[in-house]
């Protein structure tokens, strides 16, 4: 008798969420997508819009993700870590059978400003559609010819690795139904020409907000627009955007923002980490307008709210004078005793949200690392930093680190050697 | 008054120069710290850690190829695919003949105990191979004095014992590949784990040869075909 009701109960529940989905489904796949029309084979060979095509597929990194290191560009491979699962960047050559080859300009057009593949299954959104959607058809159309004009390269995607139940691709359009806004950028005529450019690099192609947010645990960006968030899988932290007070670019002039983006370093900070790519890939071969496009948005974004460093049960002072003897010991010949670093050459640390982010990852993973920043056009032969894996047990690497969050105008938390001892050993890719 | 003033106003720049920091050297050197913490300043390897390996002297050519094999996941070590990710080619270039010309004695790594008959079975690999096991000497492509041939063969003294026998091991376990026909990983197949000990050991524990530059570039012909010689030139 109880088992016939457990049955039932489980039958019903099935009942229940099967209709939620295909409910979900149907609205999902109610959306209008606006009607975009085709390409010629004349229009997609025209070196203009191929041209046009590359410098826009530069600014969405599309390679990024759909290549692997060493292997042929956009002949995916690349496995995309999330929480839910490993996501293999498809191959977007023009292979007829393995690439894009076969796919028309509105298949295309789906999956870029809809998120959905020619065979009408939902993509995962770790192909940020959810950013790409605000895309234009004109730029669709020039990425479109441009990857169009790659040579073709036969090369099968693997299947996504994913655990249950995302691994059914049906919770896709309950997700969709949640956490998706398909719509092309619409540009705000109470703002300049420069700004909506910027908004629409940084919130379309340039997919910053996918890595600058908070995610929830449905995988979702969530909370304040470009706020900063850890990047699942990856255990690097985006840091928050903002230029104004409390924000992490609090201090920054556009100069400084375009100067990041250039050339990889700037007199408030150097890229590294995954950003040290998204600069040498994509952000360094975008124009000067473009670059200064996006520092005019960026500039807008509102301040932050002061943030408290909380209370730590441990002694703060005193943790923060043995970190310095480790500093003066190791750093400050670089970074100056000051916490000023050089300008050119070696980064700040005073007020620098790489330091001052509120999970600490960014500056245990580079004290373990060290590293250059991106070799770029504008800084060809950058400055290093040692790694200090080697000679920095977790317990002195805590102690320097809570003494950088500490010291001058930094205000962040400690870290404690078990939150060093967890990066020793995190992937690269 | 005057004088105090200048007195006061000489103070402050003999202050002033006291205390500013003095300026970062503009020299390949001083940009490498992240390479040379682990290799030393002049590529002389670390022989404490028993691992890293001295670079000083290697041929440039192979030096530029490790550090593109690392950036294309040939070659996996999490740190050295960290550190070398963006190098463009010509700084990996710069870099690579920044080591190739250092010239700075040689350090001994320590070496495991082992025994007089496994150092022989490693001399015997190094010099002669093992026919029997198609294993080739090391010296058919390494040099006869295994120092190395330009531009692209690497010099196998001077290294730690875990060094040479763990990139035999990553050859096996393909984290170490090359550029395809892979011979090394070929060799490293036909050998024994006793011989990768063996090998390891006789190296490490070798005494220097009186000249360590490598050989001239045309002076071996590999045995095996090698993807990345063919690209370099033949010999190479």
């Amino acid at each position: 008798m109880r088992r016939w009701v457990v049955i039932l109960v489980v039958v019903v529940v099935l009942a229940v969420l099967g209709g939620w989905l295909w409910m979900a489904g149907q609205r999902a796949d109610n959306v209008a997508i606006p009607e975009v029309g085709d390409l010629s084979a004349a229009a997609l060979a025209d070196p203009a819009l191929v041209a046009q095509g590359a410098y826009l597929a530069a600014a969405g990194d599309c390679a990024g993700c759909h290549s692997v290191r060493g292997g042929p560009p956009y002949a995916g491979g690349r496995g995309i870590p999330t929480p839910f699962g490993t996501i293999p960047g498809p191959n977007l050559t023009p292979d007829p059978e393995t690439g894009i080859g076969g796919w028309s300009f509105a298949d295309f057009w789906r999956a870029l400003h809809h998120g959905q593949r020619k065979d009408g299954q939902w993509l995962y959104p770790a192909f940020p559609f959810t950013s790409y959607t605000k895309v234009t058809p004109g730029d669709a159309r020039a990425i479109f010819a441009y990857l169009h004009s790659l040579p073709a390269v036969r090369q099968e995607t693997e299947a996504a690795k994913l655990s249950f139940p995302y691994n059914l691709r049906a919770t896709l359009a309950v997700w969709r139904a949640r956490y998706f806004q398909p719509g092309v950028f619409q540009p705000d005529a109470g703002q300049s020409a420069a700004w909506n450019r910027g908004a629409y690099l940084v919130q379309g192609l340039g997919h910053c907000n996918e890595c600058h947010a908070p995610r929830n645990a449905w995988g979702a960006t969530a909370g304040t627009w470009l706020s900063g968030g850890e990047i699942p899988r990856q255990d690097w932290y985006a840091p928050d955007l903002s230029m104004q007070a409390n924000g992490g670019l609090q201090g920054w002039t556009t100069g400084d923002v375009v100067d990041l983006l250039k050339t990889g370093h700037a007199a408030k900070g150097a890229a590294f980490g995954p950003m040290a790519d998204v600069v040498a890939d994509s952000t360094q071969h975008l124009g000067h307008a473009d670059l200064g496009a996006i520092a005019t948005y960026l500039a807008t974004l509102p301040p932050r709210q002061p943030r408290q460093a909380p209370r730590s049960a441990f002694n703060v002072k005193r943790i923060a004078a043995a970190g310095e003897k480790v500093y003066r010991q190791h750093c400050a010949d670089c970074h100056g005793g000051d916490g000023r670093g050089v300008a050119g050459v070696y980064p700040p640390l005073d007020g620098n949200s790489a330091v001052t982010e509120p999970t600490g990852i960014n500056a245990v993973r580079t004290v373990l690392l060290g590293g250059f920043p991106p070799v770029t056009a504008g800084n060809p032969r950058p400055y290093s930093m040692p790694p200090y894996a080697q000679q920095l047990d977790d317990s002195d690497v805590a102690l320097v680190v809570s003494y950088i969050r500490q010291a001058w105008g930094n205000k962040a938390s400690i870290v404690r050697p078990e939150q060093v001892g967890k990066y020793r050993h995190t992937p690269i890719d | 008054m005057a004088a105090a003033f200048l007195a006061a106003a000489m103070t402050s720049v003999a202050f002033g120069q006291g205390t500013a920091a003095p300026p970062v050297p503009d020299t390949l050197q001083q940009r490498i710290a992240a390479c040379t913490t682990c290799h030393g300043v002049h590529g002389e390897g670390t022989p404490g850690s028993k691992y890293f390996p001295r670079l000083a002297g290697k041929p440039a050519g192979y030096l530029a190829r490790q550090i593109q094999n690392f950036q294309d996941g040939l070659r996996k070590y999490p740190p050295m695919e960290y550190t070398v990710r963006n190098l463009s080619p010509a700084y990996m270039h710069e870099i690579a003949d920044y080591f190739s010309v250092q010239q700075v004695p040689y350090a001994r790594s320590p070496v495991p105990p082992v025994t007089a008959a496994i150092l022989q079975r490693g001399e015997q690999l190094a010099r002669d191979g093992d026919p029997q096991r198609k294993v080739p000497a090391c010296a058919s492509c390494h040099g006869v004095e295994l120092t190395g041939v330009e531009p692209a063969i690497p010099g196998l003294v001077g290294l730690p014992y875990d060094y040479i026998s763990s990139q035999l091991g990553a050859w096996r376990t393909h984290t170490r590949a090359m550029r395809k026909p892979d011979c090394m990983a070929v060799i490293a197949g036909r050998l024994q784990e006793s011989d990768i000990t063996a090998v390891a050991a006789w190296l490490a524990s070798r005494t220097l040869p009186a000249h360590v530059r490598p050989q001239p570039a045309g002076s071996v012909k590999p045995p095996l075909p090698c993807g990345v010689l063919e690209v370099l030139g033949a010999g190479a």
